[in-house]
């Protein structure tokens, strides 16, 4: 972990840990489909993500960008097709959905950190219960990573007297303190102020930095310039376009995709 | 943001500032909550008188005209109006002289200090349990919860340690109440949890038990469970197998109130948000350890208001096993009202009665505001 951790924005990035393996697969998704009932909500998906890459996935509401995000660690189940997670298939065997989620983090929209625990008993809950992490220990690791999303003043504090831009921090230190190799991040920045947006999204930016395998759904398209090696476009549960921030955002091909970026870039 | 004029720059910033006299203060509140209309200064009159009235005429009866003591040993005779020449309130030598009846039932009077030791270890271990700042709470819960119990019964029952036996027949007044109550809180509590989430269940076997359970429970009135569990049940049972009446009401009554608080908390489980289940599973938390981490803690929390109003519903439903012959407190009240021979006064049944609300109001008077104290204790100043 080198020190980059100067987080300003419109700092120009440093992607000298942001090397994208060519042959370490961390997520394979394979002709996946699955129903909300009679629903077709995803259709036929195919997205590899190679370790260390950063994907945003972008499109309209109800499009499903969230949905197939909670497939991958199986807070929802797919119907049919594969996914692959760490070279673990996610099927209804449920020791094989802990294996993923113990090496796979995931970021909230609405945060989700346990009001009733402090911030501190936020972070050393699962590393102490699912690792078995000695709670001294744990209490450490926590510190380290609270000082790294820059709020450790605030450990011994209940989640309801921070700010929201301090919950998302916090709850991402939280899944940081189970050393997951992947990162899924469903709206982080969606049900924040706007004075808030940049502390989060600086802190993303630095987990980038180290080579984290993130997935994010996000409107934040100055983030996907940035930071993505692929924006993954969808609409009506289905990947409409897939292209690296440069051609995505210049050139986009699909119709459906020109009409989106005319609405969110004024 | 192109036009170049500006019409407004705050140059300095307004310093706090103590809000107006006017709204501070005896004067300001009385005129604010009871004289703000001419209206509403009647109404406040009117109440005051009202109030007032009330309260002359309870203390003329509880304490100005009541008798509270009688040289000649405590007698009925003291409490007639046509003995003393006056007036007669309340009939405090009634309770001075039923007392022990009132506590101990028809426990043997050579024996009543084990009911005095069980209930003083009682006292003592739930305080010891209930104040937050002493230590050693796991220490306490199973002396409490486990330990307790049994020396409770082995004290009460007797029949070994060379202490007499002492038949559940004749157990009674307020120490039965108490123990009837307090077996009847801390069974009906976990399994009142454990039906919650078995009607939450996945599995159709649990759920439908679950349902089952509680829709039955819940349908038949107490009084019909207590008779059941004392004359029906019996007559189930094969020969010879007799098990205690008074223990067949407590598991009948545990069983019964397990059923409402089911439902108590199965209201604190729906007010989490999803999201919670949610990122417990996302950290790696399997199914037990969410529901105990995560989900019951914060569920029970919102609960308690149900929880604790069941509590005390179930406190005072105690009374009614005097419909099966067991002589809690209220019956024991009851059943002194009806000696006319020694105490046949106007008022002596009126004071037993007024003696046995005021016991339940101040046991019930406690556990809600404890149960408040301890909601205060447990906000952690969340909402989402």
């Amino acid at each position: 972990m080198t020190d980059t951790a100067s987080v300003t924005t419109g700092r120009s990035i440093d992607r000298s840990q942001m090397a994208v393996s060519q042959t370490d697969v961390a997520i394979d998704i394979v002709d996946m489909h699955k129903w909300f009932g009679d629903f077709h909500v995803l259709r036929d998906i195919d997205l590899r993500v190679m370790r260390g890459e950063r994907i945003v996935i972008a499109g309209p509401s109800g499009s499903g960008k969230s949905t197939l995000i909670r497939c991958i660690n199986r807070l929802e189940e797919h119907q049919q097709g594969k996914i692959i997670v760490n070279g673990t298939e996610l099927t209804s065997d449920l020791k094989r959905v802990d294996e993923v989620r113990r090496e796979v983090g995931m970021v909230f929209q609405h945060f989700n950190l346990f009001p009733h625990l402090t911030v501190l008993q936020n972070l050393t809950l699962a590393p102490i219960w699912v690792r078995g992490t000695p709670k001294a220990q744990a209490e450490e690791a926590a510190m380290t990573y609270l000082e790294r999303v820059k709020i450790p003043e605030q450990a011994l504090k209940y989640p309801g007297q921070l700010s929201g831009g301090q919950q998302q921090r916090v709850a991402i230190a939280r899944s940081l303190c189970m050393n997951p190799r992947i990162m899924l991040f469903d709206e982080p920045t969606s049900a924040l102020d706007p004075e808030m947006v940049k502390e989060v999204l600086d802190v993303m930016i630095s987990l980038a930095e180290e080579g984290m395998t993130m997935i994010c759904v996000t409107h934040e398209m100055g983030f996907a310039r940035q930071v993505a090696n692929r924006v993954v476009f969808m609409d009506q549960g289905q990947i409409i376009e897939e292209n690296e921030p440069e051609g995505f955002f210049s050139n986009p091909q699909h119709e459906r995709t020109k009409l989106f970026l005319s609405q969110i870039l004024h | 943001m192109s036009s170049s004029q500006t019409f407004f720059v705050r140059s300095e910033m307004v310093p706090e500032q103590a809000p107006p006299r006017s709204n501070r203060g005896i004067g300001a509140w009385l005129r604010a909550n009871l004289f703000s209309t001419p209206l509403n200064s009647l109404a406040s009159l009117i109440g005051i008188v009202v109030v007032g009235w009330v309260i002359w005429n309870v203390l003329q009866f509880t304490v100005f005209n009541a008798v509270f003591s009688d040289p000649e040993g405590l007698r009925g005779a003291a409490c007639r109006p046509t003995e003393i020449g006056r007036e007669v309130g309340a009939c405090w030598i009634f309770i001075q002289a039923r007392i022990n009846f009132f506590i101990y039932g028809f426990y043997p009077a050579a024996e009543t200090w084990r009911v005095n030791v069980m209930m003083l270890l009682g006292a003592i271990l739930l305080v010891l349990l209930l104040v937050p700042k002493v230590p050693y709470k796991r220490v306490n819960a199973v002396l409490f919860f486990v330990v307790y119990p049994v020396v409770a019964f082995i004290l009460m029952g007797g029949g070994v340690f060379g202490l007499p036996q002492v038949p559940t027949e004749q157990w009674g007044g307020l120490s039965l109440t108490l123990i009837i109550s307090l077996l009847g809180i801390i069974c009906s509590l976990p399994l009142g949890i454990l039906l919650a989430l078995g009607r939450q269940s996945s599995l159709p076997v649990i759920k439908s038990f679950c349902i089952g359970f509680i829709e039955l429970w819940r349908a038949v009135p107490l009084i019909t469970v207590l008779f059941m569990a004392s004359v029906m049940f019996p007559l189930f049972m094969p020969q010879g197998v007799n098990i205690d009446n008074l223990l067949r009401a407590i598991v009948g009554i545990i069983l019964f109130e397990s059923a409402y608080m089911a439902e108590v908390v199965r209201g604190g489980l729906q007010a989490l948000p999803r999201g919670q289940s949610e990122a417990a599973s996302a950290l790696g938390l399997n199914k037990l350890k969410s529901t105990m981490l995560i989900i019951l803690p914060q569920a029970l929390k919102h609960a308690i208001p149900g929880i604790v109003n069941t509590f005390i519903a179930l406190f005072k439903d105690t009374s009614l096993v005097s419909i099966i012959g067991i002589f809690e407190l209220l019956n024991t009240v009851r059943a002194a009202n009806a000696d006319s021979a020694n105490w046949g006064a106007p008022t002596t049944a009126i004071t037993g009665y007024l003696f046995a609300g005021a016991v339940f109001w101040i046991f019930c008077f406690s556990i809600s505001r404890y149960s408040i104290w301890m909601e205060d204790r447990l906000n952690t100043g969340h909402k989402r």
